[in-house]
C-alpha cells in the first residue's frame, strides 16, 4: 500500500498535524519574538537596537561571521573535494572529524579552547607571556565558530560531489587540465549552487550561535558580546523590550539568509532546467 | 555553464565597511570590573561617577567595562584568562579560588577595610503578594507544597550564602540541618547558575512560591516590578553575606592599571561609593548612612561565615566541594 491509496481523511490529518506542528514550533515563537520586541512601539525598538552596547555587540557578530564564513568556506570545499574525489587512508576518519562538530554539544566545544587557550591550559602561559589574549577575545569567539559552523559547507556540497563523481574531472585530465584548472573549471562550476546554500547555512549558525561562544566570551560588556550574547545581557537586566527588539533583528538576519537561499535554489533549479 | 563563481568578490568589497571598529581616542584609560549577578545596576551607576571624577582629577577618559554572571563561574573566567583588573566577587572563596592560583596575593583580604567588603548584604525571602502560603521564617519552607528557588551553590555564591543561612536556621532550631536542606532542595523545582537568572525564573516566568534571594536583589524586582506583584519576608535570623573586592595583581601589573584599580576599590569606601551601594539596596558599611535608612535595611539577627561556619574554606570544603555535603543531599530530577 503506498500513500496515494491512503484514505483521504487519513491523508488530510497528516497535513494538518504537520502544518499544527509547524505553526506551534517556529511560526508562534517567531511571531512572539517580533510583537513582544515592537510591544513599546518600533521607536523603542530602534532605540534598544542603536544603543552603543548593543552596536558593538552586533557588530562582533558580523565580525566573527565576516572571518569564520570564509574560513569555513574554503575548509569545507577542502574537505569535501578529497573525500569525494580522492582515495586516501584515513578517509573515513576525515567524515568522522567534519560531522564531529554536529554530534558535539557546544559548551563542550567552547570548552575545549579554554582548556587549550586558557590561562590554566596548555598554551595560556607562554600566550600570555607574550601579550596575546585568545579566549575571552576576538581570536577566541572566531575560533568557537569556526569550529561549531565547519560541518555547514562541507555537509551540504559532499552528498553533490559524490553523485557527480569523478568522470568530467578524469575527462578534463585526459585532456592536459592541471589540479587547480580542473578544481576551478569543472568541479566548481558543478557545485556551485549547492555551496552558496551551504555557505548562508553557515553564515546563519555563525550569527547565532550561542552556547560554545558563550563559553570563550567572558561577557565583556561592549567588548566580547555577540548578539546572542547580548539578548541574554538585557533580558537578565529586565530590559525585556531591548533583548527581544535585538533577538528580532538576529531572528531576522536569519530569516533573510533561507530566504536569500531559498531564492538561489529555486533559480538555479531553473538554470539547471535550461542547461538541462 | 559558462558563468565563473565568484561570490566572494562582492562580500570582500564589503567587508572593510562593516569591520570598521569606532577609532580608539587617544588617552583613553580601560579597566575591566569582573562581577557576580545582581551588581549590575550598581555599578554602572559606580562607574559613571567614579570616571567623572577621574577625568576631573587626571585629565584621563575612562572606559570602565564591565562582567556578570555566577560568581563561581566569575571567577573560573579569571582564573582561565579573563583580563580582569579588579573582582568584585559574591563571597571570599571565589576570590580565594583565584589567589590559589596565584592571581591575587594571600592577603589580599586585609588589604582593604573590613574584610575587603565595602558592602554587606543578606539573604531574604521574595513571596507573591500577600506572602499566600504563609512563609515567615526557614522552617516554613518545607511546608507541603511550597516550590522554592533558589541558584545552583555550585556556581552562584548568592546560593551558598541562601544554604547556609537555612543551615544556620536549621542548627538554631534544633533541627537535623543536613535533613532538613535535603527536604529544602526536594523542593527546588529548578537550580538556575547565577542569582539573576532564579530572580527572572520566579519574577517573570512566574514559577516558584519564594524566591531566596540577595535582599538588594529582591529590593530591586520590587522596583522594577512594581511592589503590587511581591512581598519582602525577614526571616528571623539570616546571615552577614559579605561580597569581597579584590584587585587582580597579576593583570593590573601587566596592564598597568594598578593605580586606577586601586583607587577604584579605595572609592566604593568613600562617601559617593557607599551612597551608591545604599541606594542600589546594599547595606553600606558607613554606620551613619546605614542608620539614615534604616528603613530600608531592617535589623535581624545575622551570623557569621567565620562565627558558625569556621570560614569559608572550611564551609566550601565541607559543603560545596565535589562528595560534600550538598552532592550528598542533592539529587536533580528526583
Amino acid at each position: 500500500m503506498n500513500a496515494t491509496e491512503d484514505p483521504l481523511w487519513f491523508r488530510a490529518l497528516l497535513v494538518a498535524l504537520a502544518v499544527l506542528t509547524g505553526l506551534l514550533l517556529l511560526a508562534l515563537p517567531l511571531a512572539a519574538v517580533f510583537t513582544e520586541a515592537l510591544r513599546r512601539g518600533g521607536e523603542a525598538a530602534l532605540a534598544a537596537i542603536l544603543e552603543p552596547d548593543t552596536l558593538a555587540a552586533i557588530r562582533m557578530t558580523l565580525i566573527v561571521a565576516a572571518i569564520s564564513v570564509p574560513l569555513n568556506t574554503v575548509g569545507g570545499l577542502a574537505a569535501a573535494w578529497c573525500i569525494a574525489k580522492h582515495d586516501f587512508p584515513g578517509k573515513r576518519l576525515l567524515v568522522t572529524l567534519v560531522e564531529l562538530p554536529f554530534s558535539v554539544s557546544p559548551v563542550i566545544s567552547g570548552l575545549v579552547f579554554v582548556l587549550i587557550f586558557g590561562l590554566q591550559g596548555w598554551l595560556g602561559p607562554w600566550l600570555q607571556a607574550r601579550g596575546i589574549q585568545v579566549i575571552f577575545a576576538l581570536p577566541g569567539l572566531v575560533l568557537a565558530t569556526l569550529f561549531v559552523t565547519f560541518p555547514f559547507v562541507a555537509r551540504t556540497v559532499l552528498p553533490l560531489m559524490q553523485d557527480q563523481g569523478r568522470a568530467e574531472e578524469e575527462a578534463a585530465a585526459t585532456l592536459g587540465a592541471g589540479g587547480w584548472q580542473i578544481f576551478r573549471r569543472v568541479t566548481l562550476p558543478n557545485i556551485r549552487w549547492a555551496l552558496l546554500a551551504g555557505v548562508l547555512l553557515c553564515n546563519a549558525r555563525a550569527m547565532g550561535e550561542f552556547g560554545a561562544v558563550s563559553v570563550v566570551s567572558g561577557h565583556i560588556r561592549g567588548q566580547t558580546n555577540t548578539m546572542p550574547l547580548h539578548v541574554e545581557i538585557l533580558y537578565n537586566e529586565y530590559q525585556f523590550a531591548g533583548a527581544f527588539a535585538v533577538a528580532a533583528l538576529l531572528a531576522l538576519l536569519g530569516l533573510v539568509t533561507l530566504a536569500a537561499k531559498a531564492v538561489l535554489e529555486r533559480w538555479s533549479g531553473r538554470v539547471a532546467g535550461e542547461a538541462g | 555553464m559558462r558563468s565563473t563563481f565568484r561570490p566572494g568578490r562582492r562580500a570582500m568589497l564589503a567587508a572593510p565597511a562593516l569591520l570598521a571598529l569606532p577609532a580608539r581616542a587617544q588617552g583613553v584609560r580601560e579597566l575591566l570590573n569582573v562581577s557576580y549577578d545582581p551588581t549590575r545596576e550598581f555599578y554602572r551607576d559606580y562607574n559613571a561617577g567614579f570616571a567623572r571624577e577621574w577625568q576631573a582629577q587626571h585629565r584621563q577618559t575612562l572606559r570602565i567595562n564591565t562582567s556578570h554572571g555566577g560568581s563561581g563561574r566569575q571567577a573560573r573566567s579569571v582564573i582561565d584568562g579573563l583580563a580582569a583588573d579588579v573582582v568584585t566577587l559574591a563571597l571570599a572563596y571565589d576570590v580565594d579560588a583565584i589567589a590559589e592560583r596565584g592571581l591575587i596575593a594571600r592577603d589580599w583580604i586585609t588589604r582593604l577595610p573590613q574584610n575587603s567588603a565595602p558592602y554587606t548584604s543578606t539573604i531574604v525571602f521574595l513571596t507573591r503578594k500577600g506572602n499566600p502560603k504563609g512563609l515567615r521564617d526557614w522552617p516554613d519552607l518545607v511546608k507541603p507544597g511550597v516550590a522554592i528557588i533558589t541558584p545552583n551553590p555550585k556556581t552562584s555564591g548568592g546560593a551558598r550564602w541562601n544554604y547556609l543561612a537555612a543551615w544556620a536556621s536549621a542548627q538554631k532550631h534544633g533541627q537535623n540541618p543536613e535533613e532538613f536542606l535535603a527536604r529544602l532542595f526536594r523542593q527546588v523545582p529548578v537550580l538556575d547558575t547565577g542569582a539573576r537568572g532564579s530572580t527572572t525564573t520566579f519574577v517573570q516566568r512566574g514559577q516558584g512560591d519564594v524566591l531566596l534571594a540577595w535582599e538588594n536583589e529582591a529590593h530591586l524586582a520590587l522596583q522594577e516590578f512594581g511592589a503590587g506583584q511581591f512581598d519582602i519576608i525577614y526571616p528571623p535570623l539570616s546571615i552577614l553575606a559579605e561580597p569581597s573586592v579584590a584587585v587582580v595583581d597579576g593583570n593590573v601589573d601587566r596592564r598597568g592599571t594598578r593605580d586606577l584599580a586601586e583607587a577604584y576599590l579605595r572609592g566604593l569606601y568613600a562617601p559617593a561609593g557607599q551612597e551608591a551601594a545604599a541606594k542600589h539596596f546594599y547595606r553600606p558599611r558607613d554606620q551613619a548612612l546605614l542608620q539614615k535608612n534604616a528603613e530600608r535595611f531592617p535589623t535581624l539577627e545575622l551570623v557569621t561565615i567565620d562565627g558558625a561556619f569556621g570560614g569559608w574554606a572550611e564551609a566550601q570544603r565541607v559543603h560545596f566541594n565535589d562528595g560534600g555535603v550538598f552532592d550528598r543531599i542533592y539529587r536533580p530530577g528526583r
